[in-house]
């Protein structure tokens, strides 16, 4: 089928929390936005988010943004870029406003201000205790905050192409971004969205492991697409294991429960967070806590016959709370792991739920690159924001609630950005005569190919080489033998076939292009992850387990091709505040 | 080291349970009309719900089976379907509970696109119709706007829903006029605005559904409120919206 062809001012590559926080931005601008979405809208991951959107308010106790910076300056283990995250966290409270004046229906205090929960790793004054800082809507926070945004959107008259996979990006000899090819899966149309401005929002990769609390469409779509074309991915090797997966499930059950008062118990029915963390018990860090999960199950104190998790208590916090603030984590106890937290306690090990890694953008959301000698160009026409993005506010591992926070910050303020380039004038770039050749060259060779294996035999065999090569503790020789089996199966997956070979909503197709992305997250995890030799934050090496800051403040920048791995150093000086300067992490 | 690995097994540790399904088929791009396709999946042992067992069929059996899915955990509304004639969501539908052979028809009364994927574009029409969003024209505060725990368990029971259609799908008077009856899912998220203490829009949402047929079609079949799988109740929310109706007129 030949190339049909749109245009418009941006297009938005995803519809998920930042995605369509920064439609919402530009739509007010009055540009012309397309908003692109392998899924509804209100499918997207965002959705599944249920603990809180953390915000300074102080409705609950007092609280101020500057602690909420320095928290989550530690909990990215000091790889977070310090101006960024005071820029977050100093944005926070008015983020979280405007949320709840465009309907966000949070949970309120008796004197009707937002309700606030205690979350890892959210401290007073610099460490002191734990603060309520997760502003909640029950445990379904993503949910209500989805539903708000996409609600609004409805009301800006947001033009959305639901059910379009993007497919590449398209740059021209300048190494601009002029639009993206796509697939219109209703169809098997091929379309070239050319655009001023392309943002990239489409979330994580989770689906590279075995076990994930991510939902199926996580595929790192676009990470396979910048890797793709010639850009780097950075701090992939950071991944975050949530404490509490279902076990034997892997669906998520939120730091929120302990946040409301939930322990958790090792087979003696010991509070063991205790040894590990004893000012912030369970609700230290989630590396933290995964990791001290994972010890005691290493040391035989796991439940269970098989003696593989441990357990997740909440009981005694009450039916009327439960049902309250915690009800859908009730369904899903009930529902994945056949328990009734009312009663008895949630199987739980740590799951991968987070990709602190991404694209590398700064606190515009522009995309930058090292390129022609200078560490971080910006790449004409090109934004990235939410999940898939790496300004850096995570570092080497996120806090709870900051990532509802990323996607509103950065989703509007990469909205901004794009409205007050636009407005000063210019036109659309001329489009490359090859543009969309190389996919649809892909796209032909996938559909022509028979006999090949199965998309999910390969796909199910990476999954399981990074669960097994690339978990919570990490080795030289785990990751080296990690690496060569991903680059074996990465060679397999350019031989897979597909049987269906219909134009009409062909998801096996989609699937096999789904492969090639999860092929290039998978890549530059293990390949990053081998090159750090030092545990920070959520990336922690039985070989090398001491934070190495002498060698190691610096971010990772994979390339797919022969650049291999460049690093550019962190930034370590905030905005208008004192550096924070790295101590050893204890809670 | 141990690696905790929630999902057990290699690919040879196969469990011997295997699952008997008859399921709609339907591709538009060879099939001059739809037909009912027989078929067996052998499951592994951690298959427990039946969308497990539609991507074991897609994995393993026949890659062409059509269907949307995301979250896997029944709170994105993507793989509502009509399971054994009884609609509902295949990520939390336990396979226990279903009888063999496992019959799967897409959600009834809207257009066919393949397989088990429907045409949503009535319902969401309809949604967007109910104007979804808050109205209010007062400046807001520089904080939250306030609202008390008793005003906001009003919306308890109704923000909650994931737009999965299986109600509106259920419901006869929307197979009937899914172009006119607004249908429960629209009028629970009308509802949603109208109990917000936030919005002032309650009377032009009133004025919004005032015809023959918006709001009126509703005769308290209560489908909707017998499948939803979160459990909410359409006919609660659209009783109380003809109450209001009334009063105004009285």
């Amino acid at each position: 089928m030949p190339l049909a062809r749109r245009r418009f001012d941006a297009v938005i590559v995803g519809a998920g929390g930042a995605g369509m926080r920064c439609s919402l931005q530009l739509a007010r601008a009055g540009l012309s936005v397309a908003v692109l979405s392998k899924v509804f809208p209100t499918r997207s991951h965002t959705v599944a988010a249920q603990g809180g959107i953390g915000a300074s308010l102080g409705n609950m106790t007092e609280d101020e943004w500057l602690w909420h910076m320095f928290d989550t300056v530690k909990g990215s283990d000091y790889l977070g870029d310090q101006d960024a995250i005071e820029f977050m966290c100093r944005e926070a409270p008015n983020a979280v406003y405007e949320l709840e004046h465009l309907g966000m229906p949070f949970d309120r205090n008796p004197d009707g201000t937002i309700y606030q929960r205690p979350f890892g790793g959210h401290s007073a004054n610099f460490g002191e205790k734990p603060v309520p800082r997760a502003c909640a809507a029950a445990d379904r926070t993503g949910h209500a905050l989805l539903h708000t945004l996409y609600q609004c959107n409805v009301a800006a008259r947001t033009q959305f192409f639901v059910e379009y996979m993007a497919l590449d990006l398209v740059r021209d000899a300048d190494g601009d971004c002029i639009g993206v090819v796509a697939l219109e899966m209703e169809t098997g149309q091929t379309v070239l969205l050319e655009a001023r401005v392309t943002v990239l929002a489409t979330g994580g990769a989770g689906r590279i492991f075995a076990a994930s609390t991510n939902a199926y469409i996580n595929t790192g779509d676009g990470l396979g697409m910048v890797a793709r074309s010639g850009l780097p991915l950075q701090d992939m090797e950071f991944w975050q294991f949530h404490p509490t997966g279902v076990a034997g499930a892997g669906v998520l059950i939120t730091e929120g429960v302990r946040g409301e008062g939930g322990i958790l118990l090792n087979s003696r029915g010991e509070r063991f967070m205790e040894r590990y963390a004893p000012t912030l018990k369970d609700l230290a860090p989630r590396d933290f806590v995964s990791r001290s999960m994972d010890q005691e199950i290493k040391e035989g104190r796991g439940c269970g016959p098989e003696h593989d998790h441990v357990m997740l208590k909440l009981d005694h916090l009450g039916a009327e709370t439960i049902m309250k603030r915690l009800p859908s984590i009730r369904e899903i106890a009930i529902k994945f792991a056949n328990v009734d937290p009312i009663r008895e306690p949630i199987p739980v090990v740590p799951t991968i739920h987070y990709q602190m890694g991404g694209i590398p953008s700064n606190v515009h959301g522009q995309v930058v690159a090292p390129l022609a000698g200078t560490g971080e160009a910006v790449i004409g026409g090109l934004y990235a924001i939410g999940e898939c993005s790496c300004v850096s506010v995570h570092g080497a591992n996120r806090l709870g609630t900051n990532s509802l926070l990323d996607l509103i910050v950065f989703g509007r303020a990469a909205g901004n950005h794009i409205a007050a380039t636009l407005a000063k004038g210019g036109a659309h770039k001329p489009v490359p005569g090859d543009a969309g050749d190389a996919t649809l060259g892909r796209l032909a060779a996938l559909d022509a190919r028979t006999g090949g294996e199965r998309t999910q035999d390969v796909a199910n065999d990476l999954r399981r080489a990074m669960q097994a090569h690339c978990g919570v503790f990490r080795t030289d020789a785990l990751l080296s033998a990690g690496v060569r089996k991903v680059a074996e199966i990465a060679e397999r997956a350019r031989h897979v076939s597909i049987n269906d070979k219909s134009r009409i909503f062909n998801t096996a197709r989609v699937e096999a292009i789904e492969l090639s992305n999860l092929i290039e997250a998978a890549r530059a995890t293990i390949e990053s992850a081998l090159a750090r030799t030092e545990s920070r934050g959520a990336h922690a090496r039985d070989d090398f387990p001491e934070r190495n800051d002498a060698d190691w403040i610096k971010h990772s920048l994979w390339f797919s091709g022969e650049r291999g791995l460049e690093y550019k150093p962190v930034h370590l000086t905030p905005l208008t505040v004192d550096s924070f300067a790295p101590k050893k992490r204890t809670f | 080291m141990t690696v905790t690995s929630p999902v057990a097994g290699p690919v040879s540790a196969r469990s011997a349970k295997t699952l008997r399904f008859r399921i709609y088929r339907y591709d538009p791009d060879r099939d001059d009309k739809p037909r009912m396709q027989d078929l067996e999946v052998a499951l592994h042992a951690n298959d427990k719900m039946l969308l497990d067992a539609l991507m074991r069929i897609k994995s393993d059996v026949d890659d062409s089976l059509s269907f949307r899915r995301s979250c896997r955990e029944g709170v994105c509304g993507s793989d509502a379907m009509n399971i054994n004639g009884r609609n509902g969501l295949a990520c939390i539908t336990n396979l226990r509970e279903l009888a063999q052979p496992i019959v799967l028809r897409p959600l009834p009364g809207l257009p066919v696109v393949r397989d088990l994927i429907v045409d949503m574009t009535d319902f969401f029409n309809q949604y967007h119709s109910v104007k979804p969003y808050l109205i209010n024209g007062t400046v807001p505060p520089e904080r939250e706007r306030l609202q008390s725990p008793r005003q906001r368990e009003e919306l308890d029971g109704l923000y909650e829903c994931i737009l999965c259609a299986c109600c509106s799908t259920s419901c006869p008077s929307f197979w009937w006029n899914p172009d006119k009856f607004v249908g429960p899912a629209g009028l629970l998220q009308a509802y949603r605005f109208i109990a917000d203490s936030r919005d002032e829009a309650t009377a032009d949402r009133l004025d919004n559904l005032m015809d023959p047929y918006r709001l009126f079609r509703c005769h308290t079949i209560m489908n909707c409120v017998d499948v939803c799988p979160k459990g909410l109740n359409p006919t609660r929310a659209i009783g109380r919206i003809k109450e209001m109706m009334v009063r105004r007129e009285i």
